[in-house]
């Protein structure tokens, strides 16, 4: 019996995302007295998932087949639920990312095996487990009663805590399922900006910006803080900035540490996909703007006095830090 | 082409959420109950544009009461040709459902089943993943452009981190997200005839949950927000560094 995690691969680098569902299977693996094992599908160096133990993975399976390195929803769902089976699993640990979304489920479906999707906490003892729900408005205590479990954990809410060890790996041969799709194009977003749903850092703008060409500043700050950009809907819906930016109840649900809305008025839907960030900054000429009474700093003002200026001073600590 | 849209109802996005029963329910007193907009603006509207270009026809599927069938009907205003609802009263988590419209599904022989990417309640994502296994269709997650050429789709869809463009042949399950297809309003001609399309109810299969809510809670409230004069905004920097050990 183990406590099973599926480790997601890109560019031959272990995502930020599966360190933390690595150390979210170890607390749980130590909480009931298992082991926690690592699955990990496609190319990557055994010394990159051996590195797994320091947040507490004991041992990794390494199916190295090609087709892997392309995802697909149905080979990944046959080789993660083959390997449950064979280790026996009793939990399954995957990421609340675009990869566990398309996955997870399908493993619940085929192990007949309860899932919560959206996970925040660990297990408790009856394994009921605390979930974002109503578009982070409000949680939901789901507990499984199924002997197989699958928990898919959103990313930057339980944390990555580092030790100290190693993990084994083992390499495993697993027959490829048939694809049933078949990939023409991958395009990845450029540089190494953090992509929205694991950034700890964002800065976010709206209407108040006035238009697409003044975005300059907004990404000056970001890129000053190391920051990812995100947007309000009608920005989105302008085409103002990418849709993917677009953040809040019909966008993309976050909680990065920091959230700094710039020109945001704090619509109830925006709140909704925003609120769960540790620490919210609200810059607005509005004071009466409804997003103050979700924010724990804020400047009254121009955005475009305030933002160049904020840039400065994020410049200038980082040049004292060095 | 026939197509299969399942729609799925949630509250208002205005909503203010609250619970009754010693938090155990949600607090439905006064709530406005509206189709799950990734359902609506992109799974049917998209569903009924390729209808429109190459004919076909599209149903769309609940699971619920009775007390679902007037939004309902806002899928037949907005153009859907007939209604299913499988007769469920009370919760039921998403194999449950996925398990119910599975049944459906695999009698209809449907070419395209299509659904919003996540339901805005509780935000599962899970029912396509689930409904693609339980009927042995592939899956595709999250596209946000969807062409047909024959019976062959070209879809781009949203991965992590990036973009993806495959093809896959009909009969599949895809999720849909933004960039399918733009939302639409009823018109009068639509909202009249959707009181004449049939709205078939069926039995439910009675397939049981896997897991169950306990308890809700609300976030805490957060505490007063900290104000900073705008001719000194370096001192958030300051209070960000020192006070909030955020950066
Ligand atoms: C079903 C539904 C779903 C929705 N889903 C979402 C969603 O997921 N995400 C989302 O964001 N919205 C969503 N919305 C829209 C939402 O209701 C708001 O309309 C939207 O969030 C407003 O965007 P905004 O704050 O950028 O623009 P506005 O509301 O126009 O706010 C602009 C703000 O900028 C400020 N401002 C203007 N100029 C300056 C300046 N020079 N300096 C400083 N401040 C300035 C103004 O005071 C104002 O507060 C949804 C709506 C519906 C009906």
């Amino acid at each position: 019996m183990a406590v099973l995690f599926f480790i997601e691969i890109a560019d031959g680098k272990v995502k930020k995302a599966s360190f933390e569902a690595t150390s979210y299977a170890a607390a749980y693996a130590k909480q009931i007295g298992k082991d926690a094992v690592g699955i990990a599908l496609g190319t990557i160096d055994d010394a990159e998932l051996a590195a797994l133990g320091v947040y507490g993975a004991t041992k990794v399976l390494h199916a190295g087949n090609k087709e892997f390195d392309s995802f697909d929803a149905n080979e990944y769902t046959k080789a993660v639920a083959d390997v449950a089976t064979q280790v026996n699993a009793d939990t399954i640990v995957f990421s609340q990312t675009l990869t566990g979304k398309a996955v997870a489920p399908v493993v619940s479906a085929r192990l007949k095996a309860g899932i919560v999707s959206g996970a925040v906490s660990l297990p408790d003892a009856d394994f009921v487990v605390k979930k974002t729900a109503f578009s982070g408005k409000a949680f939901a205590y789901v507990k499984v009663n199924t002997s197989t479990k699958i928990v898919s954990v959103v990313p930057n809410s339980f944390g990555a805590t580092k030790g100290t060890g190693t993990a084994t790996v083992e390499s495993v041969t697993l027959e490829a399922a048939p694809n049933r799709v078949t990939v023409k194009e991958v395009t990845r977003q450029q540089g190494d900006i953090a992509p929205l749903p694991e950034a700890e850092l964002v800065v976010s703008a709206g209407r108040g910006m006035k238009g697409p060409e003044n975005w300059g500043i907004i990404e000056d700050l970001a890129k000053a803080l190391g920051a990812t950009t995100a947007c309000s809907r009608p920005v989105a819906d302008l085409h103002w900035r990418p849709h993917y930016e677009h953040v809040g109840q019909t966008g993309v649900a976050i909680r990065p540490n920091l959230y700094i809305a710039i020109g945001i008025s704090g619509a109830i839907q925006h709140l909704a996909g925003v609120n769960q960030s540790k620490c919210i900054v609200v810059i607005n000429k509005d004071p009466e703007a409804p997003f103050f009474k979700a924010a724990d700093y804020g400047i009254v003002g121009d955005l475009f006095e305030i933002v160049p200026k904020l840039t400065e001073a994020v410049k200038a600590l980082k040049a004292g830090q060095h | 082409m026939k197509f299969l849209v399942c729609i799925s109802l949630v509250p208002d996005t205005t909503t203010k959420i609250s619970f009754v029963d010693n938090d155990t329910k949600f607090n439905n007193d006064k709530v406005q109950w509206i189709l799950n907009p990734y359902d609506e603006w992109y799974a049917l509207v998209r569903a009924l544009e390729l209808k429109e270009a190459n004919g076909g026809t599209v149903t769309v599927v609940n699971v619920g009461s009775a007390a679902n069938d007037q939004v309902i009907r806002k899928a037949l205003a907005i153009g859907a040709d007939d209604a299913i609802r499988i007769d469920v009263t009370g919760e039921a988590d998403s194999f449950s459902i996925a398990s119910e419209i599975a049944a459906v599904a695999k009698s209809g022989g449907y070419d395209m089943i299509l659904l919003g990417k996540e339901t805005i309640n509780y935000n599962g994502s899970n029912l396509g993943g689930m409904l693609a296994e339980l009927i042995d269709l592939p899956f595709v997650s999250y596209a946000s452009k969807l062409d047909m050429a024959g019976n062959t789709a070209t879809i781009e869809r949203d991965i992590e981190g990036g973009k993806e463009v495959l093809t896959v042949d009909t009969p599949f399950v895809i999720s849909c997200a933004k960039g399918m297809a733009e939302a639409r309003i009823p018109n009068m001609k639509g909202i009249m005839s959707a009181k004449t399309k049939p709205l078939n109810v069926v039995a439910p299969q009675g397939v049981g949950s896997l897991t169950s809510v306990v308890k809700y809670e609300l976030p805490p409230a957060k505490s007063a927000c900290k104000m900073i004069p705008a001719d000194h905004p370096e001192e958030l920097i300051r209070l960000l560094h020192e006070e909030a050990k955020m950066i």
